[in-house]
């Protein structure tokens, strides 16, 4: 990482900051008024639509491989999800997904 | 004497049914002390983002960036982009907490977390005439297995991370949480098309300069689950 210093510290500010007038947006500065029903809509996707697109990259072309898909952590991808999704439990997911990383890179 | 449902009552009854999630809480924390340390930040850049920004996904998104060398205000609003969802924690906490004094609606605001956030919610619809008093005590009590273990967690994870080999392939364990923390939530067609929209959106916009292909899928992935939610509530399927 080739960030300095102050420029991590000004980085951890801002998202400290910015997160916290997230949470303090509605609850804080709007009260108890209503929303309108488009943007809540939009809202309840943001966790299912953002984390996987910032991980997607990170499966399909990861830079340990140097960006070639690799067999291990495709697999250990499609494990955590899998688990995830019957059991509906992040903890067990991120078991599976784990072990599933470590078993698989033995194999390949 | 207090009676069942006493603010202080309130109060231990959130703790106790906050108790569970200290098995997420306790290792996520740890592995945001050691992911920091290996990516070359100090003790106290490790727990200011713990205690600064409470918010794991988003820390490890942050730092995922970083150390990718990406532009500081695309580490910033990507990882902002994370927390998005906290707006809609927000405003559902404000029907229930809105008539708190503001400095109490602040410290809620800097405490709600996925698991708070949860737990109150899910209690306030159970029990939607409780007085204001409890309400807040629940959500206060709630915090207390969480948040102080987050910091601790975090510290221990630093104290760690030094004594960890770099070549565990560390670098997918940040995959495999969000992950694992997406999957639980694919509950509905809408969330499973929203979810698969922003996977290939940000696969194919992922040559853009600055990350962009992030927001392009993020935004991408939200708009085509409200949309798919509005069509389906339409018709009646929507559950």
């Amino acid at each position: 990482m080739t960030f300095s210093d102050a420029e991590i510290w000004m980085i951890i500010a801002a998202l400290g900051a910015g997160t916290f007038l997230i949470r303090f947006s509605f609850l804080g500065l709007i009260g108890d008024r209503p929303l309108p029903e488009w943007l809540l809509r939009h809202l309840r996707y943001t966790p299912v639509a953002i984390l996987p697109a910032l991980v997607a990259p990170l499966v399909v072309w990861p830079e340990a491989t140097g960006g070639q898909p690799d067999p291990t952590r495709l697999g250990a991808a499609a494990i955590t999800i899998a688990v995830g999704y019957i059991l509906k439990s992040p903890l067990w997911a991120i078991v599976s997904g784990i072990v599933a990383f470590l078993g698989l890179g033995a194999l390949f | 004497m207090p009676s069942a449902n006493s603010p202080r009552a309130a109060f231990w009854r959130g703790a106790r049914d906050a108790a569970p999630f200290t098995i997420v809480v306790v290792p996520f924390g740890a592995l945001f002390g050691v992911v920091g340390t290996e990516a070359g930040l100090d003790l106290w850049q490790v727990m200011g983002f713990s205690f600064l920004v409470i918010a794991g996904a988003s820390q490890f998104a942050a730092l995922q960036l970083m150390t990718e060398n990406a532009p500081a205000f695309v580490a910033v609003a990507s990882a902002l982009a994370v927390n998005l969802r906290m707006a809609m924690y927000s405003a559902s906490l404000a029907p229930h907490l809105g008539a708190a004094p503001i400095w109490k609606r602040a410290l809620i605001a800097y405490l709600t977390v996925d698991q708070t956030y949860a737990l109150a919610v899910q209690r306030y619809e159970d029990e939607p005439t409780a007085p204001l008093a409890e309400k807040i005590a629940f959500f206060f009590g709630a915090c207390l297995p969480i948040v102080p273990l987050w910091y601790l967690a975090s510290l221990g994870g630093i104290l760690a991370g030094s004594a960890i080999p770099s070549d565990w392939g560390l670098d997918f364990i940040v995959p495999i949480t969000f992950l694992a923390l997406v999957a639980p939530g694919l509950r509905t067609m809408a969330h499973v098309a929203a979810a698969l929209a922003a996977v290939i959106l940000a696969l194919l916009a992922a040559g853009l300069p600055w990350n962009l292909g992030l927001l392009v899928g993020g935004l991408g992935g939200m708009i085509v689950g409200a949309e798919v939610e509005r069509r389906m509530t339409r018709a009646g399927t929507f559950q």
